[in-house]
């Protein structure tokens, strides 16, 4: 088992009580805390992801092509990383899709004429961009817009609260508690039993 | 549980048991008749539903293969997922919001109000508002729809809010929590909605109508009815005579099985009930059953559908309480000034994060498509629903090479816009826009429609025999005893949600099936 040590840079802070909650979940299934991650409620700093198929190397620069096609700036890189960890299964599960990934990483450093990976963040990005309609982008993207987005950590980062139903739904927890329009009339919406 | 035999002739064998085929179960149930219902997916209740957008697809989702053809985009953005209905006892009403319209008047009759319009096959149904009244009525009491029956509408929630101000801005007159089959107090032995924002996911509380925790359980107390889930049925058989006389299916154990029936009803939605009439093919019926005219599979519809979602600057967590939690009717009339006939409805729709990415923009990704979902929880968002015209060439055929899991030709959904479909989305999404922007938004997006939710037409109900599939009773023209009872019976689509429609049409044929049995005439 091979581990990659990936420095997190992105300074957001998200839930960690309610990522704490879900101990037994998506991540604590996913990634092996480097330093203390699930222990301090911390993801800042290092943790460690594991890889079957891929290289640690490989897989943190796949995180960065992730990033590439969605950036959102503050979200941690540990949200990324679940990306990265569906896309190496795919890679363990199928050759060819191992293949697509580091030969769409090779061309990453054809079109930066060197080493993609050493450039800054927004000269990543630039070059992943044109990677766009790619099978490897196509692959990438596709993976992230179920992985990156269902997960709690992701939950907490957009501000989504996720199964309603254990705390009551929210009929005495703000279903209705927007102030800054006026209240409708109580003919167009009658007030709670 | 009750056990009808296998050989047993004498018993009605409907095929699904969504809002069409649970319903008319329990209806023929309650008249002492016995009930063969043969449901393709499992049984979950509100117990084993999720709160999970991801999780519930795969557990209620159809994911069988289908492929589809035609401009429509949801065959570039979801090739192989034309629909978004369900294979789980009680069909897609476990998935639905609960939005209960009567279809209008003038909609009944839409070729004579709309006009020869180009390229559509319009057709007037061959029953009226006033025929379904009684029964619409009826399915009202039945769902416990709110604003009908003195039950108090559902309070609003915050996307709510956010509609309402923006429609009273715009001189909007008709705009509330809609007519909703969603308990705002508790009754029929079902609780009050808590609010829980997961209606799609199947109602974690029963506090939502479906055939699931209504029609069917009322049904089996009758001891009349044998439900069977994991029953997938492959093809109907017939005698000598033409008439229906048995159903082949595949058990939920994988074992072929033969139901012999007195009377076969079709209800598994508009793409597979025009598939098992097609792929039942015979030497006597070499086009399928009931397709003496041609027009089994064609004339599918699936609405005018777009959504708006929109910004704020502050929060709105459109998430918390009910997915379609409001509407505004004023553009469900007919008037042509606006540049297309039939009208549309404006409904509040909420879907959770893990959807919004896969629906805002489909294929999307890059800094705007990050910038909207950063923007998640200050998004209000609403769905448009339409009358789409009928087109013969828009249709559900079985695949050439394309088989199942059970070796049968798949279906393929052919779909294109007609021009004043496009017309009407375009002022939908102008009205929805300014909507939005009258409550003070900071940014609009229009959003491309979801895989079909609302799969009508392509069995449909005419007058004349060479225009369709049934007659006005869902009774197919050919064959005496066989029945199309879902949506695949709508004439024209209308502009309302048509789980009412369906469910009303459904007491109505119960009651028809009823007397022609006593008659002996079928």
């Amino acid at each position: 088992m091979k581990q990659a040590s990936v420095n997190v840079d992105s300074p957001e802070k998200f839930s960690r009580r309610r990522f704490l909650k879900t101990g037994s979940g998506v991540l604590m299934g996913t990634l092996i805390a480097g330093s203390g991650i699930l222990a301090t409620l911390a993801p800042g700093r290092t943790w460690a992801l594991t890889m079957s198929a891929m290289t640690e190397v490989e897989g943190g620069k796949l995180l960065n092509v992730t990033r590439g096609i969605f950036p959102h700036d503050t979200l941690d890189d540990a949200v990324y990383a679940l990306v990265v960890k569906d896309l190496d299964a795919a890679a363990a599960k199928d050759p060819a899709i191992a293949t697509l990934l580091r030969d769409g990483l090779q061309e990453l450093d054809n079109l930066a004429s060197g080493d993609w990976a050493g450039l800054d963040y927004l000269a990543r990005e630039n070059i992943v961009i044109k990677m766009a309609g790619t099978d490897f982008f196509e692959k990438i993207r596709g993976t992230s817009v179920v992985s990156l987005y269902n997960n709690e950590m992701a939950w907490a980062h957009f501000g989504y609260e996720g199964s309603s139903y254990e705390t009551g739904g929210y009929f005495e927890r703000g279903f209705q508690d927007l102030d800054w329009l006026p209240e409708p009339d109580a003919d167009a919406s009658p007030a709670k039993a | 549980m009750t056990n009808i035999n296998l050989n047993d002739d004498t018993a009605v064998v409907i095929i699904g048991s969504g809002a069409g085929g649970g319903t008319l179960a329990n209806e023929l149930c309650q008249k002492g008749i016995k009930v063969v219902l043969l449901e393709a997916g499992p049984r979950e209740s509100a117990a084993s539903f999720q709160n999970d957008e991801w999780g519930s697809f795969g557990q209620l989702s159809w994911l069988d293969k289908r492929t589809t053809s035609g401009s429509w985009r949801v065959a570039r953005d979801f090739s192989g997922l034309p629909a978004w209905i369900c294979k789980t006892v009680g069909g897609s009403t476990t998935h639905w919001a609960g939005a209960s319209l009567r279809i209008q008047d003038h909609e009944f009759k839409a070729r004579s109000n709309y006009g020869d319009v180009a390229g559509a096959n319009l057709l007037d149904w061959p029953i009226t508002l006033k025929d379904l009244e009684p029964y619409y009525a009826k399915a009202e009491d039945k769902m416990g729809v709110t604003r009908t029956n003195g039950i108090p509408g559902l309070p609003g929630n915050n996307n709510f809010k956010v509609m309402y101000d923006g429609a009273k801005k715009l001189g909007y007159k008709d705009c509330h929590t809609g007519r909703m089959a969603i308990n705002s107090r508790t009754r029929d032995g079902r609780t009050q909605c808590r609010q829980l924002g997961f209606c799609f996911q199947g109602c974690k509380m029963d506090a939502k109508w479906s055939t699931m925790n209504t029609e069917i359980p009322k049904a089996e107390t009758t001891g009349n009815l044998d439900l069977r889930p994991g029953a997938h049925v492959l093809t109907i058989e017939h005698a000598k005579s033409g008439k229906v006389n048995a159903v082949v299916y595949v058990d939920a154990d994988g074992n072929q099985q033969k139901q012999k029936a007195r009377i076969v009803c079709v209800a598994g939605n508009s793409i597979e009930s025009p598939r098992l009439l097609l792929n039942s093919e015979s030497s006597m019926f070499p086009d399928g059953l009931a397709n003496a005219s041609g027009q089994v599979g064609r004339n599918y519809m699936r609405h005018m559908t777009g959504s708006v979602y929109a910004t704020f600057d502050k929060p709105v967590r459109m998430w918390r309480g009910t997915t379609m939690a409001g509407i505004i009717t004023d553009e469900s009339k007919h008037d042509p000034s606006r540049g297309f006939v039939g009208g549309y409805e404006m409904e509040t729709l909420s879907i959770g994060l893990p959807f919004m990415a896969a629906f805002l923009d489909p294929g999307g990704w890059g800094r705007d498509f990050c910038r909207a979902m950063d923007n998640y929880a200050h998004m209000a968002g609403m769905w448009l629903v339409g009358e789409d015209m009928p087109q013969e060439t828009n249709r559900i055929t079985v695949h050439a090479s394309e088989k199942d899991q059970h070796g049968m030709p798949v279906p393929n959904v052919h779909f294109s816009d007609h021009p004043n479909d496009v017309a009407m989305r375009e002022h939908a999404f102008a009205q929805g826009r300014a909507i939005y922007e009258a409550a003070g938004a900071n940014h609009v997006y229009p959003v491309p429609p979801y895989p079909s939710t609302h799969n009508l037409g392509t069995c449909r109900m005419s007058a004349k025999a060479s225009d369709g599939v049934v007659n006005k009773n869902g009774q197919s023209h050919d064959i005496d005893n066989l029945f199309v009872s879902d949506g695949s019976q709508f004439t024209t689509g209308a502009s309302e949600n048509p789980t009412l429609t369906i469910v009303s049409l459904a007491i109505r044929q119960a009651d028809f099936i009823a007397k022609q049995m006593s008659m002996k005439a079928i």
